[in-house]
């Protein structure tokens, strides 16, 4: 087995794997205020248009979402127990895991695109065809266009995501990484974590308003 | 003087540079890159200032003017003072200060690179199909529904180059994190560190909101999702929160990096540590933090509640008192120092001078009341151009000159870089001070005509312009001279601390021979001596 070393600006292999976790937490933290933006403005319209954004959610595939919600959150899971057999060496185990929660993200957009095509033969999706018959339209309008624009980037960061595991999944099938070096993986799933949440938070704020009493 | 492989000479074909992951080559790359977008910038600022020579509009069309200045703005904002000191001088010197072989992350280093490269091509684009009318600040609903200009081309510009800022801060945070020299300890940091450090916290938490904000102005625009649009529903104010909630902090984008300059400069050219050196470096991190809570005072006449403008005018206040603390630190750093004036110093205390008047009337502003009578005028103009060019173009200028040494090997001209950084002093006084009377007399901003009693302030304005812009061009001649004529410069010609000055110049492309140790604090000149010895 090949010995890893450093990348040359580092001093250890130690340092390297601090190097890339701080780099990924950072990056957490500029995608938290970039989606934080848009949930923020989200919230703003939704207090000031409660009925409406309420009945607007009732129209979202609460189905689906559900659905969706729990393949990501298994995905999260073999990602965090594919963290813990890169630590025990068993690679080959490890790029199964992150194999399977790629696929999971494939279920998770197969699913979403299912429910875009479903909203726009319903005219739902703002700027492509909307239509509403409600006095409310307009306030349905905003909520939608929150809708898609959300889900959309998030969908992006799925997309993205995959091609991370994916990747990360053929090096550790060649078992490049080590007991004292695997933070590619580590990397990689704090990513997919940070992917699952904000899909956690978006469930709750698109999918659930309106549904109770 | 010895003729050893630097990173300068190591592998000089065109793809040896394109693809280089080395710190130092991406600095020149972003050298390269932002002094081009700075004359661009400059160009557009000759032709209002030329317009402006006459109350008729009688050079350029109202239309045109419009474009113009939205021109400079987005070009000087974004593509010239945002990434200026961080992304030239920082990714130079910063591995080089804390004694680390490279940036934590080389290759994203570069990505930066070829994003602000593509982002500032989108926006030229923009302008040479026909450019955009809305002002740097892209407010809505013009910019949404009425502009007939290429607004989503523009703003996609800036979308792009955002992220280029967001890379830049986070390799920054990582590596002062975790690649400081052994013995390298945070009140061991140069406090140019310090201010970078607290740039890259705001490059990071602020430009996502401005990305998001400008993505949802282009999908407005081209798809109609009206999150903006009134007529639908949304709130135009909303995109005025969002976009100050990054753009406010961005000013301390653009000053912070000057402000670290200016420490590294006062001390070695005043021979002494910083007075009160964690006052000064916490100042930069009260900077970063408060900054984020004041930018309610863009938008005192908005229609804001009572109660946030009072919250936001008093936050305004606050954050003024780190700037000062900074300031007065610097004054009593000089006391009893052991001065010297070289062009460095000349731009230090220029720095010191203009930022200081480009701050107190800032608190003219930060104060509800008189910030109503001044919106939108020429006392606004003024004020931020004695931050952000009378500060930050300033500092940066003295930081170039400084380090140039380190990075080509070569000295610069004294006495044309003395020449020139005297000729800015002045000419930027005389284009701006102007600017403040314009604005109490009433003169709005962003008009192409006005009243001919206005008029000789604005001659005065234009006229120092044009001394400006030759000032402005002159370092492009001596410091280009000095690359081929040039002295030879010594590993540490200043005889000054840093661990930046312990490798030669220009330096080796794997930095240190020996990785180095620290043993002592910040600015110790004891060693060093008073007397310096001219051009060691």
């Amino acid at each position: 087995m090949p010995e890893a070393r450093p990348a040359r600006q580092f001093v250890d292999l130690r340092q390297q794997h601090d190097v890339a976790r701080l780099g990924m937490w950072v990056f957490i933290a500029t995608e938290v205020l970039f989606f934080g933006g848009l949930i923020l403005a989200y919230c703003v319209y939704r207090s000031g248009y409660p009925a409406e954004f309420a009945e607007a959610a009732r129209h979202t595939k609460i189905v689906i979402g559900t659905a969706n919600t729990a393949i990501l959150l298994t995905s999260s899971f073999l990602v965090a127990w594919a963290v813990e057999a890169a630590r025990l060496r068993e690679s080959r185990f490890a790029a199964l895991l992150l194999w399977t929660a790629a696929l999971l993200g494939v279920v998770f957009l197969s699913l979403k695109g299912a429910e875009y095509a479903m909203e726009y033969h319903e005219r739902l999706l703002p700027g492509l065809d909307f239509s509403f018959a409600s006095p409310q339209a307009h306030a349905v309008h905003l909520f939608f266009s929150f809708y898609i624009v959300a889900t959309g980037l998030h969908a992006v960061h799925v997309a993205v995501g995959i091609a991370v595991l994916v990747a990360v999944g053929i090096r550790a099938h060649q078992r490049a990484y080590l007991e004292a070096y695997h933070s590619p993986i580590t990397v990689a799933g704090l990513y997919w974590h940070f992917v699952d949440l904000v899909w956690i938070f978006l469930f709750a704020l698109i999918y659930l308003p309106g549904r109770s009493g | 003087m010895s003729e050893a492989r630097n990173y300068l000479t190591e592998d000089n074909s065109i793809r040896s540079w394109l693809l280089t992951t080395d710190h130092k080559r991406v600095a020149i790359l972003y050298f390269i890159a932002i002094t081009v977008f700075f004359f661009i910038g400059g160009a557009a600022a000759a032709l209002i200032r030329l317009e402006l020579l006459t109350p008729q509009g009688d050079l350029v069309t109202s239309d045109t003017y419009n474009r113009l200045f939205s021109m400079h703005g987005i070009i000087m904002v974004w593509f010239f003072l945002i990434p200026s000191i961080p992304s030239t001088l920082g990714n130079f010197i910063v591995p080089l200060m804390i004694g680390a072989r490279d940036l934590a992350f080389p290759r994203l280093n570069l990505t930066s690179w070829y994003l602000f490269i593509a982002g500032g091509l989108t926006t030229l684009y923009a302008i040479f199909v026909g450019g955009v009318d809305t002002g740097w600040t892209f407010y809505t609903p013009f910019s949404t529904i009425y502009s007939n200009s290429h607004v989503v081309l523009a703003v996609t510009g800036v979308f792009i180059a955002g992220f280029s800022s967001i890379l830049t801060g986070l390799n920054f945070i990582v590596t002062i994190h975790r690649l400081r020299a052994p013995g390298l300890t945070w009140y061991r940091l140069p406090l140019f560190l310090w201010s970078l450090y607290a740039t890259s916290v705001i490059l990071v938490l602020a430009t996502p909101v401005l990305a998001i904000t400008l993505l949802l102005v282009a999908l407005d625009r081209a798809f109609g999702i009206g999150i903006f649009d009134p007529s639908r529903g949304g709130d135009p104010l909303l995109f005025q929160h969002l976009f100050w909630f990054y753009s406010h902090p961005a000013v301390y984008i653009m000053i912070l990096p000057g402000m670290g300059v200016v420490s590294e400069l006062i001390a070695c050219y005043s021979r002494k540590a910083i007075f009160g050196y964690k006052f000064v470096a916490w100042s930069a991190i009260a900077i970063a933090g408060v900054g984020f809570f004041v930018w309610g005072h863009h938008m005192f006449v908005s229609g804001q509640s009572a109660f946030a403008g009072l919250v936001f005018s008093f936050m305004s206040f606050i954050v003024a008192v780190p700037s000062a603390i900074k300031v007065f630190n610097w004054t009593a750093t000089m006391h009893k120092g052991w001065i010297s004036y070289d062009a460095p110093m000349l731009y230090a205390l220029g720095f010191i001078g203009l930022f200081t008047v480009g701050g107190l009337s800032g608190l003219f502003l930060a104060c509800l009341a008189y910030d109503v009578y001044v919106t939108d005028t020429y006392f606004v103009v003024a004020h931020f151009h004695y931050i952000m060019v009378g500060g930050m173009v300033t500092a940066y200028f003295g930081g170039l000159h400084y380090w140039w040494p380190k990075i080509t090997g070569r000295l610069y001209p004294e006495y044309w870089a003395r020449a020139a950084a005297i000729l800015i002093f002045f000419g930027f006084n005389m284009t701006f001070f102007p600017q403040f009377i314009l604005g109490v007399l009433g003169m709005p901003r962003r008009y192409h005509t006005y009243p001919p009693e206005f008029q000789i302030w604005h001659v005065m304005s234009s006229t120092g312009a044009s001394i400006l812009a030759v000032a402005y061009a002159l370092p492009l001649f001596y410091l280009g001279w000095s690359l081929f004529f040039g002295q030879r410069a010594s590993a540490n010609p200043w005889q000054t601390t840093g661990l930046e000055w312990q490798t030669p110049s220009p330096p080796p492309t794997h930095n240190f021979e020996t990785p180095p140790e620290v043993k002592r604090k910040p600015y110790d000149f004891t060693t060093k001596g008073k007397a310096r010895a001219q051009n060691a």
